[in-house]
């Protein structure tokens, strides 16, 4: 007989690769959002099937807080300023075409040369955790064994929204939408209920499941509810403090890496006695930098005094 | 072992209304017939589901984070299920005009 | 008992990929966004049975953090829509 769980499994695989193909194919474009959501779901699911709970969490609050709200907007961008579809150079699509067959090939390539049984590097993880300042295993590679990969990846947030501010300018007018008493009740009981969990999910980030990117995307939703009810407009006065947010956590990160370096120790090596203060103070700089960031990119334009109309939104 | 059979069969029963609710999903005329099963079938099968995970779960904690888990989906999808409703009827509106 | 339960977890997949029908066929954008609702409650429904099945009490966390934020994404959508363009 068939192991139920393995038949589950063998049905997620499918159902992930149908939804991506179904994805592609659809026509209405809204239908593909939906389904876009619906796979950020199923792929959550997949990564606990994998026994990676600190991705699902992350695939989890990216996934259904902020990327369907993102792409619901772009379409309503899309659909205000109707612009006649360009055509793509062939030349552009043979570009692509190739430059995606060799990404496929390296993947398969790197595939197929794994062996089957590799221990990893999963023993020599667990043998320098005593190290690493914290008692989760993810939390110490990201921030400590590979931290220079983290503040990679925290730079490329900053640049996408000094990107997004280069593009877009000007503020929004509008009146706040009416959504009614009942929405309202709702977020006031919502709103710092979500702040609690992001901010629980930093600090158990050190022992468990959870961590600064976690924490800072569910804490960004909280600034799209806010963004979305106009209960916060943003201001061209505001401007520095969002700047300040953004800069926070790479700053932060890039000092202590820096700081700690000297007297026979590298940058990022922090000396055992502080490592868990350090990590917690990083970790928390760089959540607040990815809520306000996450945040702005939803919001998606610099706000300069300029009044852009509901129209080209 | 009774308390297992039993979560088992609250669990059971809460996927039960989960099916139920996407044949209503699929079955019913409207978007409002459609909003009407869809929020009832949620609503007790995750309730149920709930009920049955915590009476197999180890400690206090795990029951109190599937108590919130129950309150905020049950809160969340009353006040979504009330926004879809609101604007399905203001768009009646605005095509009836 | 995890055969068991592994056999509801299937019952609750086979239900979203059929709800994913009305997801196809629309033809409201309010039923799409309905029907992802619904996937998402039953994944939170799916989330608390693995973390009996798997031992892991983290997946709660998990399942918390979809709890909370399903709204995001349906008031997103009822913001946009009460502002014209459709």
């Amino acid at each position: 007989m068939v192991e139920p769980l393995l038949l589950f499994d063998a049905l997620l695989g499918l159902a992930i690769v149908a939804l991506a193909v179904a994805v592609l194919t659809v026509h209405d474009r809204f239908a593909m959002i939906v389904l876009f959501i619906v796979f950020g779901l199923m792929s959550a699911l997949a990564w606990v099937r994998l026994s990676a709970p600190d991705v699902a969490l992350a695939e989890a609050a990216i996934g259904t807080g902020l990327t369907g709200a993102l792409l619901l907007t772009t379409l309503h961008h899309i659909r205000a300023a109707p612009a006649a579809p360009v055509p793509v150079p062939g030349g552009v699509v043979v570009a692509n075409l190739g430059l995606c067959a060799l990404i496929f090939g390296g993947l398969a390539f790197a595939f197929l040369l794994t062996p089957l049984q590799a221990p990893g590097l999963a023993p020599a993880v667990a043998q320098n955790m005593a190290a690493s300042g914290v008692g989760h295993p993810v939390t110490a590679v990201l921030l400590n064994f590979r931290a220079y990969d983290t503040l990679m990846e925290v730079v490329v947030l900053l640049a996408a929204i000094v990107a997004v501010w280069m593009v877009e300018r000007g503020t929004v007018q509008a009146p706040a939408p009416v959504l009614g008493e009942i929405y309202r009740g709702f977020s006031r009981l919502a709103l710092p209920a979500i702040v609690v969990i992001g901010s629980y999910l930093l600090w158990v980030g050190a022992q468990a499941p959870g961590g600064a990117f976690q924490g800072g995307a569910v804490l960004a939703a909280v600034g799209l509810l806010l963004l979305l009810g106009r209960l916060y407009r943003p201001q061209p006065a505001h401007r520095p403090f969002a700047r300040a947010g953004f800069v926070l956590g790479t700053a932060v990160f890039a000092g202590v890496a820096l700081l700690v370096a000297g007297g026979g120790r590298l940058p990022f090596e922090y000396p055992a006695a502080h490592a868990k203060t350090l990590i917690l103070l990083i970790e928390g700089m760089v959540t607040i930098s990815i809520a306000v960031t996450l945040a702005a990119l939803f919001h998606g334009r610099e706000p300069e005094a300029v009044p852009v109309s509901e129209k080209s939104e | 072992m009774l308390l297992d059979l039993l979560a088992l069969a609250l669990i059971a029963v809460g996927a039960f209304f989960f099916v139920a609710g996407t044949i209503g999903l699929l079955r019913f005329p409207d978007t409002l017939c459609r909003l009407h099963a869809l929020t009832k079938a949620d609503g007790l099968g995750l309730g149920l589901t709930c009920l049955g995970v915590a009476l197999l779960a180890g400690t206090a904690g795990e029951v109190v984070r599937i108590v919130l888990i129950w309150f905020f989906v049950a809160t969340s999808s009353a006040v979504c299920g009330h926004l879809i409703a609101r604007h399905v009827r203001r768009a009646a509106n605005a095509g009836g005009r | 008992m995890i055969t068991a339960l592994s056999i509801i977890l299937i019952v609750l997949l086979v239900s979203i990929l059929g709800g994913l029908i009305r997801v196809l066929r629309g033809p409201e954008p309010a039923e799409r966004m309905l029907a992802a609702q619904l996937f998402g409650t039953a994944s939170v429904a799916m989330l608390l049975i693995l973390s009996r099945v798997m031992a892991m009490p983290a997946l709660l966390d998990v399942a918390l953090v979809f709890a909370l934020l399903a709204a995001v994404t349906l008031v997103c959508f009822v913001v946009l829509a009460a502002k014209g363009g459709r």
